[in-house]
């Protein structure tokens, strides 16, 4: 992957010289080891800023509205699941084509934050990435781990690692997986007898503090007001009483329905690491099952929600 | 999908119903009321989305 950034400055600034696009949007160097955080970048001096690696987590889709100029382009990097996204965008008509130039960055995984954390007692100081090889240093410890150990759980599951849409691709092609099992985690959690089930749930989210930062991470959720924000009438109460954390979880998922691409990026985002995709996984099963759909693939095709089919499951309407 | 995402999270699905009923349909709009307080009182009270506002 870190031979692709220079792949990608070079696009880059040749796009911005050219004119061709007002701006780039991508991935920077955070602040602290292991934090790349999304950056739109303007100038052909400032792409030196771009970075590409196992922990752009983060959904670049996300801020594609965000930035938008009014009259012409701008330029994307997108992973297998940006590139889903950005298929949903143009889909909802957030986008159009030709507003986009998109840069595909092949993808093998993206690494989970708090496992490599858990490894270590006291603060990462350094991650340096070499192909598989992950080296994590601290002030106490330098650690080596290859990357497929410490992969993000939807990226273990990930079946579109290969941009779906592009106009230039950044590298070759990776080698898409193929699972046995796709749903393994809705299976169990479907295993369980109603009560267990339910208490799951409830052990999930007992830590959610309402912050939104799943939220605001999902490029589906663009809404100028969102239900929780609304205040007449007010759909769900603002604190953390058990019933509205319940509420928010359950229609945040819901609203995602036929369209959550599984990106990860909420959970990537939320700081007391709820992994909310148990919510958005059991609808993106659903869909498969229901109705064949896996969202993000194709620009002709509408959601299953969003469009009457004679072939529609009707059995639960009376 | 809503339905099943509820029952998911364990919440009994028979407390979601839908049904398609026209404004001419009064007889089927009184069966389908009935049908579903039958089916609702069938389950165990439950306040699993039931906000307590006594706190
Ligand atoms: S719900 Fe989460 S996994 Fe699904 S598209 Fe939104 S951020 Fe990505
Ligand atoms: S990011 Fe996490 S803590 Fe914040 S609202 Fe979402 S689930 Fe709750």
């Amino acid at each position: 992957m870190d031979t692709c950034i220079e792949k990608i400055r070079t696009i880059c600034a040749d796009l911005l010289a050219k004119g061709k696009v007002q701006k780039v949007i991508g991935f920077a160097e955070g602040s602290i080891p292991m934090a790349s955080r999304p950056i739109a970048v303007t100038s052909k001096e400032d792409v030196a800023k771009l970075v590409f690696n196992a922990t752009c987590g983060l959904n670049l889709a996300n801020y594609v509205s965000d930035v938008l100029p009014k009259e012409g382009k701008i330029a994307v990097t997108a992973k297998g699941c940006d590139s889903r996204n950005l298929v949903t965008h143009m889909v909802e008509n957030q986008v159009s084509r030709d507003q986009l130039y998109i840069i595909g960055v092949p993808c093998t995984g993206m690494v989970d934050k708090r496992k490599i954390a858990a490894l270590f007692e006291d603060e990462i100081t350094d991650f340096i990435e070499d192909g598989d090889t992950l080296t994590i240093v601290s002030p106490q410890k330098k650690e080596k781990v290859s990357k497929k150990d410490v992969l993000r759980h939807n990226c273990r599951v990930c079946t579109h690692r290969n941009p779906v849409v592009f106009d230039v691709m950044a590298a070759e092609p990776v080698e898409e997986q193929s699972l046995d099992q796709p749903f393994a985690d809705v299976d169990h959690i479907a295993a369980m007898d109603p009560a267990a089930r339910w208490a799951h749930f409830q052990e999930l989210t007992k830590n959610c503090i309402r912050c939104y930062a799943c939220r605001n991470a999902c490029p589906l959720c663009y809404c100028p007001t969102c239900f929780v924000d609304e205040s007449s009438p007010q759909w769900v109460g603002k604190g953390q009483d058990k019933t509205d954390i319940n509420t928010f979880h359950f229609l945040r998922a819901f609203h995602c329905a036929g369209r959550c691409t599984d990106c990860g990026a909420c959970v990537e985002a939320c700081p007391m690491g709820i992994n909310v995709r148990d919510f958005t996984r059991k609808l993106n099963k659903d869909a498969l099952e229901l109705f064949g759909w896996e969202a993000g693939l194709d620009m002709e095709k509408r959601p299953p929600l969003d469009v009457y089919s004679p072939d529609d499951p009707n059995d639960f309407i009376k | 999908m809503m339905g099943n995402l509820l029952e998911h999270m364990g919440v009994e699905r028979d407390r979601l119903h839908f049904s398609w009923i026209s404004s001419a349909e009064a007889t089927k709009f009184v069966d389908v009321v009935k049908e579903i307080s039958d089916k609702v009182r069938a389950l165990d009270t439950d306040k699993k989305f039931a906000k307590d506002y006594t706190k």
